[in-house]
């Protein structure tokens, strides 16, 4: 069993909170030595996640929580994102995520439902899990020893 | 993390200039101030992005939904001054070739 730092961070899921979060992480990659490219991928990324919970996982009456946990080790972070409302349609969410495409026209462009795209191409692994509420686990690697890995893959645990 | 927004109103030109953070908690105020003058038939909307150091999707969410509306009303759309990072956002997710991002203006009826 390989040893790891885990922190665990709970916020409300509103949207004040999402900058906060993201000085989080920033500060937990910072210490591990990434880049600040990287950093800026990580925030990205976390602020993806989260901003999905804030907008789809709980009615306006609840007083939604999302959970943040990192998973420090020697040659990686593990960033788990995690919210315990309603869950969402995976198949139907990742049928709309994706890069523009030039010849659609302006009309039909979408105007959300890309934050899983970005988590995807800026992060090095990405899983979701869809049991109870929704876990978005995700995985950025130091130094690229990630690189052999898939790089653009989401798949999908049950 | 917050955003300061202000508005140059010149004859026929909006300039937008921004500073800060563009997510989820500004995107709102960013909508609230941009989207009406993008209604305005003929306005060029310049948004200079220079001091926006930091944006996701739901920032490139209210910018597509700005450019429809540009579209709709017969306005004219530019993004000018991109950060590197921001820029490679637009990259990514493939609007880099439907928002006009360069930062020489044209005429709107060229």
């Amino acid at each position: 069993m390989e040893s790891f730092d885990f922190i665990e961070m709970s916020f409300p899921a509103k949207p004040e909170y999402v900058g906060v979060i993201r000085l989080s992480v920033s500060g937990i990659a910072n210490r591990m030595g990434f880049s600040y490219e990287e950093i800026e991928d990580l925030k990205i990324s976390i602020s993806e996640a989260v901003t999905n919970v804030v907008n789809h996982a709980y009615s306006e009456k609840e007083n939604g929580v999302v959970t943040i946990g990192f998973g420090v080790y020697e040659e990686r972070l593990e960033i788990m994102v995690a919210d315990h409302g309603g869950s969402f349609n995976l198949n139907e969410v990742k049928a709309k995520i994706g890069p523009y495409d030039s010849n659609e026209s302006v009309e039909n462009l979408r105007e959300g439902g890309f934050g899983l795209f970005l988590i995807n191409t800026l992060m090095d692994k990405v899983e979701i899990n869809n049991n109870s509420g929704v876990i978005v686990l995700m995985t950025k690697y130091l130094e690229k020893l990630g690189v052999e890995l898939n790089d653009d893959h989401v798949s999908t645990g049950q | 993390m917050n955003l300061q927004i202000q508005i140059d109103e010149k004859t026929n030109k909006s300039i937008v200039h921004l500073s800060g953070e563009i997510d989820v908690y500004t995107a709102p105020k960013l909508k609230d101030a941009l989207l009406p003058i993008t209604e305005i038939k003929g306005r060029i909307i310049e948004v200079d992005l220079e001091h926006v150091n930091y944006m996701d999707s739901t920032g490139l969410g209210v910018f597509v939904n700005a450019l429809k509306l540009s579209k709709e009303h017969e306005s004219k759309l530019l993004l000018v001054n991109l950060h590197e990072r921001v820029l490679r956002l637009f990259q990514i997710t493939g609007l880099h070739k439907i928002i006009d991002l360069n930062t020489t203006i044209r005429g709107v009826n060229e």
